[in-house]
């Protein structure tokens, strides 16, 4: 989804004006240009630094298990919360485990799940959220009623609830975190959805006599990709602490596999004896939230703000 | 001081690019204003009236910067000058007007208050002082009720009185210079003369100066002392206004004055199709009504149409004018089934159509299509050129591939553009480019009925001019049936057969061009004819003093259950109150013209020779309206 993200930006890049607003200094007065030039996407050096970061763990996300010097359920260190030395790049966490080694594993577990949880809930959310634009009247009643229902419970408290209550596996904490931003997507797809349902070029289509499919997929959809494209990335932030808050509070991934978050909560005795082994894979959740929002930063600017109101 | 309020010397503005040379904007563009004088800028959009207009703020559009030149206020270079002395001249001593004043206005905010804001800001005035200041300035635009209009929200007020309220606002601060941005080009001829008016008489009494961009010829000669004619960042001729209207040099400016339609007068077309053909009508609207809301018996809640008869022969342009919001729209889109009529039927070929496009059939959608207004929210900018025009060969025609490739080629074609563009996004195409492959869109249909929803109205003269005449062409080639819809009197009598004149929902008029104009007999007409501005310098002054322009400007459409609607703006009006208790019945005074007013016809005509009829200035009307 991210590549998609990416495509669709170098789409718009690569459609330029051309300079035939030049004029050719004969008296035939053509038509002049009005559109306007387009507006590349310029990143600001932060947002360079951020994609830099982003890409770094994306690799150590798909790398991590092979360059790890340990694996993640080693208990190799003699002591728990050591310091950093030579071969404990980061010390030793609470267990004896090396934190560098499960900082790597963990990117792994932090972010597949995040993001396999977030296409869940784009999938969800625009499914619903396009057709309760489109189709209007009682299905868009229902479906945002019982939307602003689950809006209306804190993200935490339901996750909690629905994770007790089933146990607490990969596949369940995916399709909690998917429904319950599901909710959110579902909101902005709609908002969406519906500001392009009333522009002239939809009712045009549906003057012409074109079917419901032909209109979601071919009028509506087009135009809200970039804007849903954006949100992705801050979606995909909000699962990433999402996540690790469950981790934090022992209903996330389950011991021994590593995780950023539970790796946190796992260490915060240590932080009395001066250990960082919580602060580590703290800072890695930071580095990589931020980054992805400093990149969506910059993107809704080039876009004008114009994405920036939507996405509340 | 120096009698030179303005020097623009050799501006010139680029857009800069990355990876290329910058593409220049303005190339050398000088002019000068003198105090108390009105300087217009006109050129086509693209020309770079407005960023040459926004220099004079020393402000520049995101995008652009200033690569060359000087503007000197009073002497000093603008463009030399840091942001904080830019900030204290913004505002305080040049204003700028913006083209929409809609939406320019905070709803949320009083009216007095977004008036005086800038110049208690800036310390020119105390607010008691700006109060006072707004409430005269009110009085000199000739807005209603100035002692309170301060009080008023945006919302309360008429679009030309808003537009006024701007001209309040941007004067407030007792500007040196102000900027008017095509001030009345969204405007309806009517609102648009009372707007020229008031600002011409106020910038004449508070001797400010002032550049006035738009595109409109004709406007510029009732308003400016001097004038600048742009094209493509430079300067073709300069000249005052007497010069450039009466003597124009260069080759450009012909083409524009050519753009300027003469007054509305009748011409007569060719026949385009066979008799026989000809005779039968493409489409009949027969006593429809129409609104929004609930319909509660054959009333709808809001009701927008009422018991309208028109009717469209094959091959044929009816020009359907009238005011914003007479309904002119609606009625095309009961038409086209976008709205449901709560009453009456339309009839296509002897066959009644289902009121609501969900229930046509894909045939009869086929057979009428809407083009819509704005060509820039009906073309999806997400689709090539070639697939927006394809579509419809592909769902009505059932043409695929290569078919449909050498249809959409031969389309492009028909409507005067180049076939590269089906590999374009509508983003990449000038206004009346869009314009023209939305109507290569709706062709493609192989309509009977086009509906042009105002398809000129958001254009330039020159290009909207362009447009007009590829529809008489594709109308000649296509023997397709045009309904076109607008408020410019001009443009509809230059072309069409048959003219529908609404006012306040209501057919008050039609028939052949020739008998709606030739002579005008309806005042509201009459008021519509006198309103379009002539390329002629007085002839702003000259209408304000025709009867109709006296009692028919400045007024609004009120609407009433009884009684003719246009009874407060008509001069006409019988004084023993039958035009206020009854609805005037439809007359037929010839074969296909209809006619709705209490007024005997020869009334109208004959009463401008009554010396109690008479305000100054009116047998100029009695001498036009022979002309006609």
């Amino acid at each position: 989804m991210n590549d998609e993200k990416k495509s669709d930006i170098e789409a718009k890049q690569s459609v330029d004006t051309d300079p035939k607003a030049e004029e050719s200094s004969s008296d035939q007065f053509e038509e002049l240009q009005t559109a306007p030039p387009k507006q590349k996407l310029k990143l600001s050096w932060v947002g360079k630094i951020a994609v830099v970061i982003i890409a770094i763990w994306i690799v150590i996300a798909f790398a991590g298990p092979y360059i790890a010097p340990f694996h993640e359920a080693d208990m190799i260190a003699d002591d728990s919360f050591l310091p950093a030395d030579k071969q404990f790049w980061l010390g030793s966490d609470y267990l004896g485990r090396d934190t560098f080694s499960r900082i790597l594993w963990g990117a792994r577990t932090t972010i597949g799940i995040s993001f396999i949880s977030t296409l869940a809930a784009y999938f969800v959310g625009i499914t619903l959220g396009i057709a309760a634009a489109v189709k209007g009247g009682w299905t868009d009643t229902i479906l945002s009623r019982v939307n602003d229902a689950i809006l209306s419970l804190p993200t935490i408290m339901l996750g909690l609830i629905i994770i007790a209550a089933l146990g607490s596996s990969i596949p369940i904490l995916i399709l909690t975190a998917g429904l319950i931003y599901a909710a959110s997507v579902y909101r902005i797809a709609r908002a969406l959805g519906q500001d392009i349902m009333v522009a002239d070029f939809v009712e045009c289509a549906r003057a012409r006599g074109e079917g419901v499919w032909w209109i979601i997929f071919r009028e509506v959809l087009p135009n809200c990709a970039m804007p849903l494209a954006t949100d992705f990335g801050l979606r995909l932030v909000f699962v990433v602490l999402f996540i690790s808050s469950l981790s934090f509070l022992g209903l996330g991934v389950q011991p021994p596999m590593s995780d950023w978050g539970s790796m946190v909560r796992e260490n915060l005795q240590g932080l009395g004896y001066g250990s960082f082994a919580a602060i580590w894979p703290a800072l890695a959740i930071a580095t990589l939230t931020i980054s992805v929002n400093l990149v969506v930063d910059d993107i809704s600017a080039s876009a004008g703000g114009k994405l920036a109101g939507k996405m509340v | 001081m120096t009698e030179m309020l303005l020097e623009v010397k050799d501006l010139k503005i680029q857009a800069p690019k990355e990876n290329a040379p910058p593409i220049p904007i303005v190339k050398g563009v000088s002019f000068n204003v003198k105090r108390g004088q009105v300087v217009a800028l006109i050129g086509e959009s693209g020309s770079g009236k407005t960023t040459i207009a926004l220099s004079s703020l020393a402000y520049c559009k995101p995008g652009l910067e200033f690569s060359g030149g000087e503007v000197r206020l009073d002497g000093q270079d603008l463009l030399q000058m840091s942001d904080v002395q830019h900030r204290d001249i913004r505002g305080r001593r040049v204003a700028y007007l913006a083209q929409s004043a809609a939406a320019t206005f905070n709803p949320a905010i009083t009216i007095g208050e977004q008036v005086t804001e800038s110049s208690v800001l800036h310390g020119i005035l105390t607010q008691e002082g700006a109060n006072k200041r707004a409430e005269r300035l009110y009085r000199a635009l000739e807005l209603p009720d100035p002692d309170r209009m301060g009080r008023r929200y945006p919302h309360q007020v008429s679009g030309g009185q808003l537009q006024r309220l701007m001209a309040a606002m941007a004067l407030c601060g007792k500007p040196d210079l102000m900027i008017l941005d095509e001030p009345t080009t969204a405007l309806d001829v009517t609102t648009q003369i009372e707007v020229l008016k008031a600002f011409k008489k106020v910038i004449r009494e508070e001797q400010s100066a002032a550049i006035y961009v738009t595109h409109d010829l004709a406007i510029v000669a009732q308003i400016a002392d001097h004038i600048v004619v742009l094209y493509s960042g430079r300067v073709q001729e300069q000249g005052s206004a007497e010069q450039i209207i009466t003597r124009p040099a260069h080759n450009y400016t012909h083409r524009l004055m050519e753009a300027v339609r003469p007054p509305p007068t009748s011409v007569t077309h060719e026949e385009y199709t066979d008799k026989d053909d000809r005779e039968k009508p493409a489409i009949v609207m027969d006593d429809v009504t129409a609104g929004y809301g609930k319909i509660v018996g054959d009333e709808p809640q809001f009701t927008i149409l009422r018991n309208i008869d028109v009717q469209v022969d094959k091959a044929q342009v009816v020009g359907v004018i009238g005011e914003s919001g007479c309904g002119k729209s609606t009625l095309a889109r009961v038409a086209a089934g976008l709205l449901g009529a709560a009453k009456g039927k339309v009839v296509m070929e002897g066959k009644t159509l289902q009121p609501s496009m969900l229930k046509r059939s894909k045939d009869d959608l086929r057979k009428v299509q809407f083009v819509y207004q704005m060509a820039d929210t009906a073309l999806n900018p997400k689709q090539l050129i070639g697939d927006i025009i394809g579509r419809p060969l592909e769902f009505y025609l059932g043409l695929t591939g290569k078919q449909k490739r050498e249809r959409v080629a031969e389309l492009l074609d028909m409507v005067e553009l180049p076939q590269e563009f089906a590999n374009r996004y509508q983003m990449e195409l000038s206004g009346g480019q869009k314009q023209r492959v939305n109507l290569a869109r709706h062709l493609a249909a192989k309509p009977d009925i086009l509906l042009c929803d105002e398809v000129t109205s958001a254009l330039d003269s020159i290009v909207g001019d362009n447009v007009i005449k590829l529809l008489t062409r594709l109308r000649k080639k296509t023997g397709v049936s045009i309904v076109f819809i607008t408020h410019d009197l001009s443009t509809v009598a230059s072309f069409s057969d048959r003219i529908v004149v609404l006012y306040a929902g209501r057919v008050v008029e039609q028939g052949t061009t020739d008998q709606v104009l030739n002579p005008p007999y309806h005042p509201y007409t009459r008021l519509l004819i006198t309103s379009v501005p002539e390329l002629r310098i007085g002839w702003l002054e000259d209408t304000m003093q025709t009867r109709e322009a006296a009692v028919g400007i400045a007024r609004g459409v009120e609407l009433t259950a009884v009684g003719c609607p246009f009874f407060n703006r008509c001069p006409l009006g019988i004084e023993d109150g039958t035009c206020e208790k009854e609805t005037p019945a439809y007359r037929q005074p010839a074969q296909g013209h209809v006619i709705a007013c209490h007024q005997e016809l020869e009334n109208v005509i004959e009463s401008e020779e009554k010396p109690q009829m008479i305000l100054k200035g009116y047998d100029k009307v009695g001498r036009e309206s022979q002309l006609y």
